[in-house]
């Protein structure tokens, strides 16, 4: 249960197409994550898939069923929303419980599935209180305990960490990713945080005004982007990119090389040089961001450990050649 | 953005409101707009549906109209001043820290649930007659002659009874624009050197500006239609025949409602050149 | 955080801030002590403050003489019944401005506001005619469909404006949670906007309390509200002071009460949502 396909799905608001003809498929049990910068259409696109906003043409299959015209509750999905959007007025248990109220389940089995999503998601002590008196990683989960409880074909979360402080973020993520182990529900999850979509996805949608630059897992997008804004947008920090004369001896227009490809050395034999402007000191890694290299304004390296360079100092870099990405005029990756 | 089941659905749930205001401002307008322009006097039996713009005419040209535009204005544009330098100073004054402000903020607040019949009365009999009004005992009391007010002062006694009414609104609304001041500009003010009544000039009013053009507008729109205070007090004699008084006493007093919905139409022009500009300050809002 | 003020500064704005407010409170106060007073203390001059008889005898006197109840009773239906009247039409309209945002949704936002602005007396032969015609001069009823159209806008907006806040996602979830349209209104919508809702309805009901152009106009007996009552009492026959204080009194007491729960209210009400 759980494969959504979008065939030639447009959307637009007035005169204004916002997503032009586009074709998914999201296989059962795969995380997915819709990832691009803020208006490329992601979360337009989550929201069509979950009723919220009619499809201006095209369809939306789940499971094989055509579900273009059917209301979001009749579509098996459950969604968490970027504001978690509770009930303020209800305890917790009633949240949980309000999508099966609605069903008209029997009390008996409501109280037995609440409990349930309460015990996997550690709620069980806060059943009675309201939302405004929990913490934002405790609503978080009661959100999400609203999702689980109707036993959805799919899971929606419109970027659903991005109220959160960075500590919690990374311990919901988890969670959330152990959930998808254990259920093994198809979930579709938007962000505009490519670590997120790193870390969780099994396929990663990149998005950019509404079209789909690149389909593929997290590695796949890692080791070969189909184009400069792939490139760009997935890694951290971002991919170094090249132009000029240097990009011209690899017969590109544009060359990139991500910072943990390059190494660095002595500036009299290595292929580039420069000074080191800032260099940021985190302890696992060093990142130097090296300036008058000639190549374009500044260079990052990612250098391994504790490196004893500071600003002002010379040092040479070296790519490492199969990890060089060349790109053509129109941005396009050239094999 | 929503779906289109939901959106016809908004237009249902809509058109009863919509439909009701829509009758309520058209019907009776287009029949003011239809009688203005015929000389129909029910209780001599006269109805002429068309007399082109001879009511129009006739009012404007009265000395009765100019002398209701003026007292209008001068009723308006006073109360005005009143209420808004009077509730700036009020405001500022409450958000001091003081001692029981809740209190005092009840205290200040409750002239504007006073209806205007009762307000209109308790000032002209229990304040401002003269011989048992408050005032006249103050005024013995310091040795003055008291004063009949209503008919030495009526435009002045109005003046200060609508004031009255409406200072607790200006104070109210200036208060609660006040108290959005982000204290930290004030502080940084502070540090910049700025001395308190700098501190008032720079930072404070700037940010009490939408406020005060909310409060005069919204105050002209209901100061244009008063009518109770008059009605109770003087009723409309010694130069306080507003406009809408006016043309209540046309209307239904001397019943020739050609010419008071000739009246009538200029009051509706009237107001809808403060109107626009109430829009204009409320509309800014919707956007943000 | 703000500075502790200096004792000293503190006591002095205290005084002048009791001193205004009970200049401003006063004739309140001064008529509501008249109404206790005897006819004969209550034009003693110079007039005691609060040494004299209290008697409660004016208050049967109001109520006898011009059947005080009856008013009553008038006002609470006509202001009740007008209020009640508007929430129901606008509840709707407002959800559907509020959540589902069309392209003309502020035009007729802001065309609503411009009816407010509607002089009266523009309309008020028409609406006498009308009346007239229809056999309901002096009607309730009639009162009850005016000041619940006069008021309308006031409501749609303050409404509006409150539903604003309740953010669309939990709507949304609502629906993606099975819910319908109605079970939406009712079990999400409804409960959470019920603190907006009842001030919307305190605030509409002072104002229709309170409004007197309308209710002078088109009523004589039956239907007068208490702004009617106490326009009675400016004739010269009705003058005596104490009586008129009593009155006055039990006019404005219960209106006074509703209004000191409702300041915060007030200010969003009558400014359109303006300044909050």
């Amino acid at each position: 249960m759980g494969q959504i396909k979008l065939n030639q799905v447009t959307k637009s608001f007035g005169d204004v197409q916002v997503i032009p003809p586009l074709d998914l498929t999201i296989e059962e049990g795969e995380f997915a994550v819709f990832v691009g910068p803020s208006g490329c259409g992601k979360s337009t696109l989550l929201r069509l898939i979950a009723g919220l906003e009619d499809v201006t043409t095209g369809h939306i299959e789940i499971d094989g069923r055509d579900v273009t015209n059917v209301q979001p509750a009749q579509r098996g999905l459950a969604m968490v929303f970027q504001s978690y959007a509770l009930y303020p007025h209800m305890s917790v248990r009633k949240n949980i419980a309000f999508p099966l109220r609605m069903a008209g389940m029997d009390e008996a089995e409501q109280k037995k599935r609440v409990e349930r999503a309460a015990s996997v998601l550690n709620l069980t002590d806060y059943l009675d209180r309201r939302p405004g008196q929990l913490s934002g990683g405790q609503r978080q989960r009661v959100a999400i305990g609203r999702a689980i409880v109707r036993e959805p074909a799919a899971f929606l979360f419109d970027e659903p960490l991005s109220n959160l402080d960075a500590a919690l973020r990374h311990g919901m993520r988890m969670e959330i990713g152990e959930l998808h182990q254990s259920l093994a529900t198809t979930m579709i999850y938007v962000t505009h945080d490519q670590v997120e979509a790193m870390t969780m996805a099994d396929k990663i949608v990149v998005l950019r005004a509404g079209v789909i630059e690149q389909v593929g897992s997290p590695l796949e997008l890692y080791r070969s982007p189909r184009n400069l804004f792939v490139a760009g947008f997935i890694g951290s920090p971002t991919m170094n990119l090249i132009e000029g004369a240097e990009a011209q001896k690899h017969g590109a227009a544009t060359i990139g090389v991500r910072p943990e490809h390059i190494a660095t050395g002595d500036p009299e034999t290595s292929p580039w040089s420069g000074t080191v402007g800032l260099s940021e000191h985190l302890g696992s890694d060093t990142f130097l961001h090296v300036h008058d290299t000639g190549l374009t304004e500044s260079i990052t390296v990612r250098a391994d450990g504790e490196v004893p360079l500071r600003h002002g100092d010379k040092v040479g870099l070296t790519p490492i050649a199969d990890r060089i990405h060349k790109f053509d005029a129109q941005g396009l990756r050239i094999e | 953005m929503a779906t289109k089941a939901s959106t016809s659905a908004a237009r249902l749930m809509m058109a009863p409101a919509v439909t009701l205001l829509l009758g309520w401002m058209l019907v009776p307008l287009t029949m003011t707009l239809y009688f203005s322009f015929a000389d129909y006097r029910p209780l001599r039996g006269v109805f002429e549906p068309w007399i082109g713009f001879d009511n129009y005419a006739r009012f404007t040209s009265s000395g009765s109209f100019w002398d209701a535009i003026w007292a209008t204005l001068i009723m308006v544009g006073a109360i005005l001043a009143i209420t808004v330098t009077l509730g700036i100073l009020l405001a500022l004054l409450l958000d001091k820290p003081i001692f029981g402000q809740g209190v005092v903020r009840i205290l200040v607040i409750a002239p504007f649930f006073v209806m205007p019949t009762v307000s209109a009365l308790v000032w002209k009999n229990m304040m401002m007659d003269p011989v048992n009004g408050v005032l006249s005992h103050v005024f013995r009391f310091f040795g003055a002659t008291p004063f009949d007010w209503l008919t030495q002062a009526p435009l002045t006694s109005i003046i200060l009874i609508v004031s009255w009414q409406w200072l607790p609104f200006a104070t109210l609304i200036l208060l609660t624009a006040i108290q959005s001041l982000d204290g930290e500009q004030l502080e940084a003010a502070e540090m910049d050197g700025a001395p308190p009544l700098k501190r008032f000039w720079f930072i404070i009013l700037p940010h009490l500006a939408r406020a005060i053009t909310i409060v005069i507008l919204i105050q002209t729109i209901f100061l244009l239609g008063i009518f109770a205070e008059i009605f109770v007090t003087t009723q409309g004699s010694f130069g306080t025949r507003t406009l809408t008084y006016l043309v209540f006493q046309r209307v239904l007093e001397s019943q020739n409602v050609g010419l008071g919905s000739a009246g009538g139409i200029i009051a509706v022009i009237l107001a809808n050149i403060v109107a626009i500009f109430l829009m204009r300050a409320v509309g800014k809002n919707l956007d943000a | 955080m703000a500075r502790a003020a200096s004792t000293r500064s503190r006591i002095g704005w205290t005084a002048l801030a009791w001193g205004i407010g009970f200049l401003m409170f006063f004739p309140i106060l001064w008529t509501v002590l008249t109404s206790f007073k005897t006819e004969a203390e209550a034009i003693a001059a110079p007039p005691s403050f609060l040494f004299f008889d209290w008697t409660l005898e004016n208050y049967g006197i109001v109520q006898e003489r011009s059947d005080y109840m009856r008013y009553l009773w008038n006002s609470v239906i006509i202001a009740g019944g007008s209020t009640l009247l508007g929430i129901i039409v606008a509840v709707p309209a407002a959800w559907a401005m509020a959540f589902v945002p069309g392209r003309f949704t502020k035009d007729i936002l802001m065309w609503m506001l411009s009816t407010k602005m509607l002089p009266a007396v523009g309309v008020l032969y028409p609406i006498y005619l009308i009346c007239i015609q229809l056999g309901v001069l002096d009607n309730r009823a009639a009162l009850i469909i005016i000041l619940m159209l006069i008021n309308l806008p006031i409501i749609v907006w303050m409404l509006y404006t409150y539903f604003k806040e309740i953010p669309g996602e939990i709507l949304e979830a609502a629906r993606m949670d099975g819910a319908t349209l109605k079970s939406e209104i009712l079990y999400v919508l409804t409960p959470m906007a019920i603190p907006g809702i009842a001030s919307t309805v305190l605030l509409n009901f002072i104002l229709a309390w309170n409004e007197a152009f309308w209710t002078l106009n088109l009523t004589s007996v039956d239907a007068a509200p208490l702004t009617a009552f106490i326009a009675s009492y400016s004739s010269p026959e009705g003058l005596f002071f104490a009586k008129l204080s009593a009155a006055s009194t039990m006019a404005i007491a219960p209106i006074l009460i509703l209004g000191w729960f409702s300041q915060k209210q007030l200010v969003r009400g009558l400014t359109f949502g303006a300044v909050k």
